[in-house]
């Protein structure tokens, strides 16, 4: 083969998985920050779309905050914690496992519900529909990992993992090599996931970042009202309101 | 003391028809596009009735409006910041499209299209968010046309609260009144507090409360946080929609387009001089009935010189000052106390204001029987209980409503007086603490109407924050990216958008 389809996914797919990521979501936002949005479709139907939504979407922050503090905490901190391996790998299982039960329960619902109700379905473009099928699709194969994961709870398959995800940041170019002889199911667990990161910027899923940010920039927000002014200079700052006058 | 002017309205219901020509020039202009079918940034409801979107005056259903927790503190009813954010997958208090209505079209084209039949052919509707045949429309904008269905739905009508309702569902004592809506354009915005993006602001100019397209995320607090149901959520483009007071109207000192279309010369616009800093004291007052006098408070009096004084240090232009002593809306709300916020208890301090109206004596039989002070009749003999208005606009408080329909009744006395006897009757004025010369001048503005006395509209001075030369050849007024017209259809990041297919089929 001209190209090992490993070296491929684990080598090269990565690095453009987080530029197609990263450039893209900021010409996105540069670009075309009208399409920026989470394509709600609530007023069209509420029917299915508050359980289907929050289950999905708290267990799949809950999935996704995991992945990231499970795979780029340094092993060395683990080791300095002196976290064993096994028990970061029960607690893995056990948190994931509920919280990813949780979200396809989810997206089983919105998928129901985005197929079966006419309203929704005209209303749904090829991305809609596809990038929630590719996270359903994702969310099973995840969930079938841990089958099996937990044939060897030692915890040193998750370690393999960990050094392949900081070393990809860390661009060492040989790090493909430690995950070539992992179950399938792995390979086709981050296949996917990489291919949702490079389709991320093209889809709905940019409202993740405004979902991060928004809440943050609310609660920093001094009260609750905006004022928009068009002057280019502030007007003078007063060190205390005059006497109000008589009505 | 933080001077800002705001443009203002005022609508005279006593003289509103009822033509819908306000909604329809609106909905032309800025809702005729996919996504907002449904939405009329301005309609007229005809009341008592349930309104559009149904129900729209019952906040303990939709959480609109603020709400002054037992601490004292104001917060949106919704919730603290925490508690919005925790409804950010689904808002338990959003209205779904069928508390507005589905929208619809009709199949025209099989008028002329369809072959020959025993039977005439039709245009039955069909749903614009489908396409799919609607067999029998359950709901419209305005569904309860000319008190339209039966009075025990329309009789849950929140006006009601405190009025022993069941008489007015018989036919001799029925009454009715048009109340066209639009956005307040509030001093204390519940929609833009409610906005986790930060999309919706208050220009500091005008006072126009505008959504940022480019920023809003859809993330749909802002539908439930308006208590008076007037920010749309686009479902085509995913982002919300409210009325913009025309501000490219506004800012060449043209009226809204409701506003000149309105062949009831029933709407006025002006300018309003405001304390910044007396917005949240004002909206926090412990009595909802205290709202109203509050807000009148919070305006300011353009020909104080000390206001004068201030407004120029706080950057107000000169003509925008002597538009404000100009004002009708000054005259109305503060000079005659004939206008009054819509549902002040929502404590968002509205500025579209209302004068209420003047109905027939009730019983036309009694006419003669009836309380008649001094040739005026006792205003609580009307056909609209006085109680129904002020639950309407003075969270219930009757004293002014009383006063206000008082000094209608007045007017036309005096001019009554004046024209037909030829007599000028000073005493009339006094009975409702104005003067002949007052009264004239109320006459003048409110009865005659000219165009120059209801639009009194200074244009923005766009000179002073921005270089002119840098706009030339720009693109005006676009709505979205840029001079891009709005639509992403071919765009990479939006995705093709499926084209609305509606078929006609021949029976």
């Amino acid at each position: 083969m001209f190209l090992d389809l490993d070296y491929f996914i684990f080598g090269i797919m990565p690095y453009i998985a987080l530029t197609v990521l990263i450039v893209g979501c900021i010409a996105r936002y540069e670009r075309d920050p009208f399409t920026w949005k989470s394509s709600s479709s609530q007023l069209l139907r509420r029917k299915q779309l508050f359980w289907g939504s929050v289950l999905f979407h708290v267990g799949i922050i809950t999935v996704f905050g995991g992945h990231l503090i499970g795979l780029f905490t340094p092993v060395a901190v683990l080791d300095a914690l002196g976290i064993p391996y096994a028990a970061k790998q029960w607690m893995a299982v056990i948190l994931g496992g509920a919280a990813g039960i949780a979200a396809l329960i989810g997206a089983s619902l919105l998928i129901h519900r985005r197929v079966t109700d006419p309203r929704i379905w005209q209303t749904t473009s090829f991305a809609d529909i596809g990038i929630l099928v590719l996270i359903w699709l994702q969310l099973f194969i995840g969930l079938g990992t841990i089958f099996l994961t937990l044939q060897h709870m030692d915890g040193s398959e998750m370690v393999r993992f960990m050094t392949w995800s900081q070393s990809v940041i860390l661009l060492n170019l040989n790090a493909w090599a430690m995950v070539v002889d992992v179950h399938w199911l792995y390979k086709a667990h981050i296949f996917l996931g990489l291919l949702i990161t490079i389709l991320f910027p093209f889809t709905r899923l940019v409202h993740m970042v405004s979902g991060f940010v928004a809440p943050v920039r609310y609660l920093m927000r001094p009260g609750y009202q905006l004022v928009r002014s068009r002057r280019s200079k502030a007007l003078p700052k007063r060190a205390a309101s005059k006497a109000t006058p008589a009505e | 003391m933080r001077i800002r002017a705001q443009i203002g309205m005022v609508l005279n219901l006593d003289k509103c028809i009822g033509c819908h020509t306000c909604s329809v020039t609106c909905k032309n202009v800025w809702t005729s596009r996919d996504g907002v079918e449904y939405a009329w940034f301005n309609n007229v409801e005809t009341k008592p009735g349930l309104g559009y979107p149904t129900d729209w005056e019952n906040q303990a259903r939709w959480k609109g409006g603020w709400e002054r927790t037992k601490a004292g503190k104001l917060q949106p009813k919704q919730g603290s910041k925490w508690r919005i954010l925790s409804n950010i997958f689904a808002n338990p208090s959003m209205p779904e499209i069928d508390d507005y209505y589905e929208p619809f079209d009709f199949d025209y084209d099989h008028l002329k299209s369809a072959p020959e039949m025993k039977a005439f052919p039709t245009a039955r509707p069909r749903s614009k968010i489908t396409g799919e045949r609607i067999e029998k429309i359950e709901k419209g904008p305005n569904w309860e046309e000319i008190l339209g269905g039966e009075f025990s739905k329309r009789s849950a009508d929140y006006n009601f609260d405190g009025i022993q309702k069941e008489i007015y569902g018989e036919y001799e004592n029925t009454f009715m009144m048009y109340l066209p809506r639009l956005c307040e354009h509030c001093l204390n915005p519940a929609c833009a507090s409610s906005c986790p993006s930060g999309a919706i602001y208050k220009r500091e100019e005008d006072g126009i409360v505008l959504i940022d397209q480019e920023k809003c995320r859809g993330w749909r607090m802002c539908v439930s946080g308006c208590p008076y149901k007037k920010v749309y959520y686009n479902w085509s483009t995913g982002k919300s929609e409210k009325c913009t007071l025309c501000y490219p109207r506004i800012e060449s000192g043209n009226p809204t387009v409701c506003s000149e279309t309105c062949v009831g010369r029933i709407r006025y616009l002006g300018v309003m001089l405001y304390d910044a800093d007396k917005i949240e004291s004002a909206a926090n007052m412990e009595d909802p009935q205290d709202l109203y006098d509050a807000q009148l408070g919070v305006f300011l009096d353009p020909n104080d010189p000390v206001v004068i004084e201030t407004a120029r240090a706080d950057g107000i232009p000169e003509d925008w000052i002597k538009a404000a002593q100009d004002s009708p809306i000054w005259k109305m709300a503060m000079e005659w106390k004939v206008a009054f916020p819509l549902h002040p208890e929502y404590r968002t301090l509205p500025m579209v204001w209302y004068i209420p109206p003047l109905s027939p004596i009730q019983n036309a039989a009694e006419a003669g029987a009836i309380g008649m002070d001094a040739g005026m009749p006792d205003v609580k003999n009307l056909r609209i209980p006085v109680r129904y208005l002020a639950n309407m606009l003075t969270a219930g408080d009757e004293a002014p409503v009383i006063t206000a329909l008082e000094r209608m009744l007045a007017m036309r006395s005096y001019m009554r007086s004046k024209t037909v006897e030829g007599v000028i009757d000073e005493g009339i004025a006094a009975r409702v603490g104005l003067s002949g010369r007052v009264i004239e001048d109320m006459y003048k503005i409110m009865a005659l109407a000219d165009y120059e006395d209801r639009f009194v509209i200074p244009t923005t001075h766009r000179e002073q924050v921005e270089e002119a030369y840098d706009l030339r050849g720009g693109c005006g007024f676009t709505d979205t990216n840029g001079c891009s017209t709005g639509s992403s259809g071919k765009s990479l990041f939006g995705g093709a958008k499926k084209p609305l297919k509606m078929p006609t089929e021949a029976m």
